[in-house]
C-alpha cells in the first residue's frame, strides 16, 4: 500500500499528500503540477519515520514517553535528555530494507539527473499545521550538498533526530503537542548551484499589503539568508505594476558556499567586489515575481517562498513554498475593519477628509 | 527639552546692501511683531526666487482668491485662508486654522451644501469653467494699450466718445489687474474640492496597500489627454514634420532660434509649410511659461524660443531613428484600466471594492480640472498678462518715464497706476512727465536689492515650530505635514552628503549635476547632466529629454515635474528642501528615484 511507502517521488505526491510527506515535500510536488521550476527529489515519508523511530527507547523508556515527561522550564534537563534521544534516534540500527529504499531513492535521483555522484539537499519536512514548528524545521534541518547514498541516508537520520532539539522539544512541551503524534518527512533533493538566493513572500512581511512581493536575497546558498548569517538586499515589488517600489542593496559579508571538496557547505567571507553588488538584477526580480504571483494564484493565498538562482544558466528554481501564516492569522482574529466602506455619495468621502465635527444626521 | 523654534521673524539678521528693501511690497506684507508667535514657512513652491515689485502681485492676489475660496464661499471645517508675509523678497505663509470646535460644527454643513453643490453638478460646472476662463483670456487679449498721438483719434471726436484716449491708460491698466484677480478666483475655485478627492484616493490606497508607490496611484488616475502635455506633443508633431519635409538639417544642437526661422523662411515650400505649422501651435500651445506663472522673467516659450528650441534637434534625431514619439494614448488607458482592476481585485471585500470605485471615480472626475487648470491659468492666461504689462512699461518708456520696458517690472501695481497717471497728465497739459526724476531712480535702486537679496538663504521656516500640523489645505497644496517639519528642524544633523525627498520617478542613475538657480539658466544644462533646481515646472518637460535626473527643492509626487519625469523615465526626487544648497555644479550624485534620496559622491 502507498501510505506505508517509505518513499516517493515528488512527481506522485501533491498538496493533499502533507500527512505522508509533510509540508516541504507536498509543495514540491504542488509545484511541479503547476509547472513551476523546482529541483527534482523524493521524500523519505512519514510512514518510514514511524519506523524508524516509533519504537526507539531510551533506558529502556519509550522515547515519546520519557520527552513528555519532561519538564520545559528545566533547560540542562531538557538539553542533557534531548541529546541522548538525538543520538539514539542517529544512531540505532536502521531496518535495513529502510536504508534500502532510501539509498534506492537517491540512485534513481542519480540517474534522473544523469549524475552518478548527484549532490543533494536533504531538509526536514514537517507535517505539523503549526508555523513556528515547522519554522523551527526549516531552520534547524537542511543539509546541502550531500553526495552519496550512506551521506544520505545519515542525513535523513539527523533531520530525523533534528525533532529532538532541545528548542524543539521545548517547544513542543511548552505548547503541550503530544509525543505520540509526532511525525517527519524527509525531503531530498537535487542541489541547486545558487549563485544566489533568498525568500520571497507575496505580501509584505512588514505592513501584510497584498499587492507587492517582498523579496529577501544574498549570495550564495539560501542558507545564509534564512539563517541569519547576512543582511541580504531586500526589494519590495509592487504585483500590479512590477514596479521595484524599494531598493535595499546591503553589504553582504558572508556566503555559504558548497566546500570544494565536493561535499557540503563552507560558510565564507564574500568577495570584496561583490559584497555591494546586488545579489539579483532587475531581470531576475521580475522572474521571481511572476514566479511568486503564478504560485500565489495556484494556492490561492499570499506564500512564504525560498529560492535560488542558478549559477550554471541563470534559471529561477522554488525550493518550497508554504502557505504565509502571519499575517494570515492577524487577518484572521482582526474584526476585520474595513479600509473604507461605501457612502451614500461619492463625495461624502472627501466630507470626511476635510474633518471637522461631523454634525448629526440631517432627517 | 526645551522647545524646539526655527529662526523668529524678528530676528533675522538684515541682507548688507538690501536696505528699504521693505518699499518693493505692500504694508501688509510685512512680518509684524505679533507674527513671532506663529509658524510660518517659505513657499519655495511658487517663490523659488527673489520677488520683484510688480511680481508681488503673484502673492497678493492669488491668497485673496483662495482664501476667499476656503473661508468664504466652501468654508473648510478647519481652516480659514493662508496668510502671507514677504521677508527679504521672499513668500512665507502660514494657515488660519479655525481651533473651535463649535464653530468647526458651524461651519460643515454650509460647506457640505456647498461643496455637494459643485461635487454633484462637476462636470457641467467645469464645462463652463472651461468657456469662462477662455472668454477670460479673450478679454486680456482683447486689453489696449492706448496710443497717445499729437491729437486723440479722430474717431473719439466723430464717434462722439467723449472720453479721450489718455483715460484708458489707467482703466485699461487696472482691467488688467481685475482680470488676473478673476484669473485667480477661478483658478481656486476647483481647487480644494478637486484635490480633496485626490487625496481622498491617496489616503485610501496608502492604508488599503502601504507599499503603494504614489506613482502607482496617480497613474491609475491619469487622463490622457492632459493638456500639460500638449507643448510638448506639439514640439514632438514639428519634429516629425520637419523630418517629412526634409528640413531635419536645419534643427541642430545649439543653433539660435531665429536664425533657423530664417533659414527655414529660406526653404521654399516645405519651409512656409512648416513655419505655418509652427505658428498653428504657438498659439495657444507655446503660452507656456518656462516656470509657473509667478516671475515676469518666467518668460513664455512664445516670448523666448529658447526652450522649444533646445528640444527639437533631439526629438528630430529620434524621428529620423524611426522612434514614433506621439504618446501611445490607447495603451496609456488600456494599463489604466489594468492597474486598476488589480489592485481592486486585490482589496479584501466587496465593500472595499464599492468605495474604491466611489473614490476613483470622484478622482477621475475632478482630473480634467487639476490637470488643465494650470495651463489655462498660469501659463495662457498669465502669458498674456505679463505681455500686457510689459506693453504698458514700453508706453512708460516711450514716454521716458522709466529707461526701458522692462522697468514696470520693479514697480508695485499701485506705483504703476501713479506713473500711468503722471502720463495722463502730462499729456494733457502739454507738460512733460515727471516719473523719469522719480522713477528711475528707485528702479535703479530696487535693482541693487534685488541683487543683494539672491544672495540671502531663506530659513525653510519661521517661528514656533506647531504642535501638530495637520491642515488640509497646507497638506494638500504644499505637502507639508509634521514630516516635512521634522527633516526642517533635524537637517543639520543628517549626513551633509545626503539629500531626501520623495521618490516621485523610480530608477537610480548617477550623473554630474547642474545646480540651476532659476529657470533663466536653463540653456546650461548638458546631455546626461543631472539637473537639480528649485523647482521643476512642466514647461521644462523638453529638456528633461536631455538629462538622466532631475531633483528638486520642491514639489511632490503629484506635481506636474513628476508627471514629466514619469513619462520620460527618468528618475526623480522632488521636494527634498535642499538639494540646490547642498548640491554644486559638477558634484557626481546618484538619484535614487525609487526610494527619494539623493546622494553626493565624493
Amino acid at each position: 500500500m502507498t501510505t506505508t511507502a517509505p518513499v516517493l517521488h515528488v512527481r506522485d505526491v501533491g498538496r493533499d499528500d502533507v500527512p505522508r510527506v509533510g509540508g516541504k515535500g507536498a509543495s514540491l510536488g504542488e509545484l511541479l503540477r503547476a509547472g513551476i521550476r523546482v529541483p527534482t527529489g523524493f521524500a523519505v515519508t512519514t510512514a518510514a519515520f514511524a519506523r524508524a523511530v516509533g519504537h526507539l527507547a531510551l533506558d529502556g523508556e519509550p522515547v515519546a514517553a520519557r520527552v513528555a515527561a519532561l519538564d520545559p522550564a528545566d533547560a540542562e534537563g531538557v538539553a542533557a535528555a534531548t541529546a541522548r534521544v538525538r543520538d539514539v534516534v542517529a544512531s540505532a540500527p536502521l531496518p535495513a530494507d529502510l536504508a534500502d529504499a532510501i539509498a534506492a531513492g537517491y540512485a534513481a535521483l542519480c540517474d534522473e539527473c544523469g549524475h552518478p555522484d548527484l549532490p543533494v539537499a536533504v531538509r526536514s519536512s514537517a507535517t505539523g499545521e503549526d508555523s513556528a514548528e515547522d519554522s523551527f524545521a526549516g531552520l534547524q534541518d537542511t543539509y546541502l550538498w550531500v553526495r552519496g547514498g550512506d551521506a544520505v541516508v545519515a542525513s535523513v537520520r539527523r533531520c530525523w533526530a533534528s525533532l529532538y532539539s532541545a528548542e524543539s522539544v521545548t517547544y513542543r512541551r511548552r505548547r503541550g503537542i503530544p509525543e505520540t503524534d509526532l511525525r517527519m518527512a524527509v525531503v531530498v533533493q537535487r542541489m541547486v548551484d545558487a549563485r544566489s538566493s533568498g525568500v520571497m513572500f507575496t505580501r509584505s512581511p512588514v505592513s501584510g499589503d497584498r499587492s507587492v512581493v517582498a523579496i529577501d536575497a544574498s549570495w550564495g546558498l539560501g542558507s545564509a539568508v534564512v539563517g541569519g548569517d547576512v543582511t541580504p538586499d531586500s526589494f519590495v515589488v509592487s504585483k500590479v505594476t512590477g514596479e521595484i517600489t524599494r531598493r535595499t542593496v546591503a553589504t553582504k559579508t558572508r556566503w555559504h558556499r558548497p566546500d570544494p571538496s565536493g561535499s557540503g557547505v563552507v560558510e565564507a567571507d564574500v568577495p570584496e567586489e561583490l559584497r555591494d553588488r546586488p545579489s539579483v538584477s532587475d531581470a531576475e526580480i521580475a522572474e521571481l515575481v511572476a514566479t511568486a504571483r503564478r504560485v500565489e494564484e495556484h494556492y490561492g493565498c499570499p506564500q512564504d517562498v525560498e529560492w535560488a538562482v542558478a549559477e550554471s544558466d541563470g534559471a529561477v528554481h522554488l525550493l518550497q513554498s508554504r502557505p504565509e501564516t502571519t499575517w494570515a492569522e492577524r487577518d484572521a482574529q482582526r474584526t476585520a475593519a474595513p479600509v473604507a466602506v461605501p457612502s451614500e455619495r461619492a463625495f461624502d468621502h472627501v466630507f470626511a477628509l476635510f474633518g471637522g465635527k461631523q454634525p448629526p444626521a440631517r432627517g | 527639552m526645551a522647545e524646539r523654534s526655527f529662526p523668529l521673524p524678528s530676528r533675522i539678521e538684515p541682507v548688507p546692501g538690501a536696505e528699504g528693501w521693505e518699499q518693493m511690497y505692500p504694508y501688509f506684507s510685512r512680518f509684524q511683531p505679533e507674527d513671532d508667535q506663529r509658524f510660518w514657512f517659505y513657499n519655495s513652491m511658487h517663490f523659488p526666487e527673489v520677488v520683484p515689485a510688480f511680481d508681488g502681485i503673484t502673492s497678493e492676489i492669488p491668497y485673496t482668491a483662495i482664501g476667499a475660496n476656503t473661508a468664504r464661499l466652501f468654508p473648510l471645517p478647519t481652516s480659514m485662508g493662508i496668510e502671507y508675509r514677504i521677508l527679504h523678497g521672499r513668500v512665507y505663509i502660514t494657515a488660519n486654522p479655525v481651533l473651535d470646535e463649535a464653530e468647526q460644527g458651524r461651519r460643515l454643513p454650509h460647506f457640505q451644501e456647498r461643496a455637494g453643490h459643485y461635487y454633484a453638478n462637476w462636470d457641467r460646472l467645469y464645462g463652463e469653467w472651461q468657456q469662462r476662463i477662455e472668454a477670460l483670456i479673450a478679454d486680456i487679449e482683447a486689453v489696449e494699450v492706448p496710443q497717445l498721438g499729437e491729437l486723440d483719434d479722430l474717431a473719439v471726436v466723430m464717434e462722439a466718445r467723449g472720453v479721450a484716449s489718455n483715460h484708458f491708460l489707467r482703466e485699461n491698466f487696472h482691467r488688467c489687474i481685475d482680470l488676473y484677480s478673476r484669473m485667480w478666483h477661478h483658478h481656486t475655485e476647483f481647487l480644494m474640492l478637486g484635490y480633496g478627492a485626490y487625496v481622498v484616493f491617496f489616503e485610501f490606497c496608502r492604508n488599503a496597500f502601504p507599499e503603494i508607490g504614489d506613482q502607482t496611484v496617480a497613474r491609475m488616475v491619469a487622463g490622457m489627454d492632459v493638456t500639460m502635455y500638449r507643448p510638448d506633443d506639439e514640439l514632438k508633431k514639428l519634429a516629425a514634420l520637419a523630418v517629412e519635409l526634409d528640413l531635419a538639417d536645419l534643427f541642430v544642437e545649439g543653433a539660435e532660434p531665429p536664425k533657423v526661422l530664417a533659414a527655414l523662411a529660406e526653404r521654399g515650400d516645405p519651409g512656409a509649410r512648416w513655419l505655418a505649422a509652427f505658428e498653428r501651435s504657438k498659439d495657444p500651445w507655446f503660452h507656456v511659461s518656462t516656470g509657473d506663472g509667478f516671475y515676469h522673467h518666467h518668460l513664455s516659450w512664445a516670448d523666448d524660443l529658447t526652450v522649444p528650441f533646445a528640444a527639437l534637434p533631439r526629438y528630430v534625431e529620434q524621428v529620423r531613428a524611426g522612434a514614433d514619439l506621439t504618446r501611445p494614448t490607447e495603451r496609456l488607458a488600456e494599463e489604466r484600466e489594468r492597474i486598476a482592476g488589480e489592485y481592486r481585485a486585490l482589496l479584501g471585500s466587496d465593500e472595499e471594492r464599492a468605495a474604491f470605485d466611489q473614490m476613483l471615480g470622484l478622482c477621475r472626475m475632478v482630473f480634467p480640472y487639476i490637470e488643465s487648470h494650470k495651463f489655462y491659468c498660469e501659463h495662457w492666461f498669465t502669458t498674456r498678462f505679463f505681455q500686457k504689462i510689459r506693453a504698458f512699461g514700453r508706453l512708460l518708456a516711450d514716454r521716458g518715464v522709466l529707461a526701458e520696458a522692462d522697468d514696470v517690472f520693479h514697480l508695485r501695481h499701485v506705483e504703476v497706476e501713479d506713473a500711468l497717471a503722471d502720463v495722463q497728465l502730462a499729456w494733457a497739459s502739454g507738460g512733460t512727465e515727471l516719473g523719469a526724476r522719480h522713477w528711475q531712480p528707485v528702479v535703479a535702486e530696487r535693482k541693487r536689492i534685488l541683487a543683494a537679496l539672491a544672495g540671502w538663504s531663506p530659513p525653510p521656516a519661521l517661528g514656533p515650530v506647531p504642535e501638530a500640523l495637520n491642515d488640509p489645505a497646507v497638506k494638500m497644496l504644499w505637502g507639508i505635514t509634521d514630516e516635512t517639519i521634522q527633516t526642517w528642524l533635524g537637517d543639520e544633523e543628517l549626513d551633509e552628503d545626503v539629500v531626501r525627498g520623495y521618490a516621485a520617478s523610480p530608477g537610480v542613475v548617477e550623473g554630474v549635476a547642474r545646480v540651476l538657480s532659476g529657470v533663466n539658466e536653463i540653456g546650461r544644462i548638458r546631455e546626461g547632466e543631472i539637473l537639480v533646481c528649485p523647482v521643476t515646472a512642466p514647461s521644462w518637460g523638453p529638456v528633461f529629454g536631455k538629462i538622466a535626473a532631475a531633483v528638486s527643492d520642491i514639489g511632490g509626487t503629484m506635481s506636474h515635474a513628476a508627471i514629466v519625469a514619469r513619462e520620460y523615465g527618468m528618475p526623480a526626487v522632488v521636494g527634498t528642501g535642499r538639494a540646490t544648497s547642498r548640491i554644486r555644479t559638477g558634484d557626481r550624485v546618484r538619484v535614487d528615484g525609487d526610494r527619494g534620496v539623493v546622494t553626493v559622491l565624493r
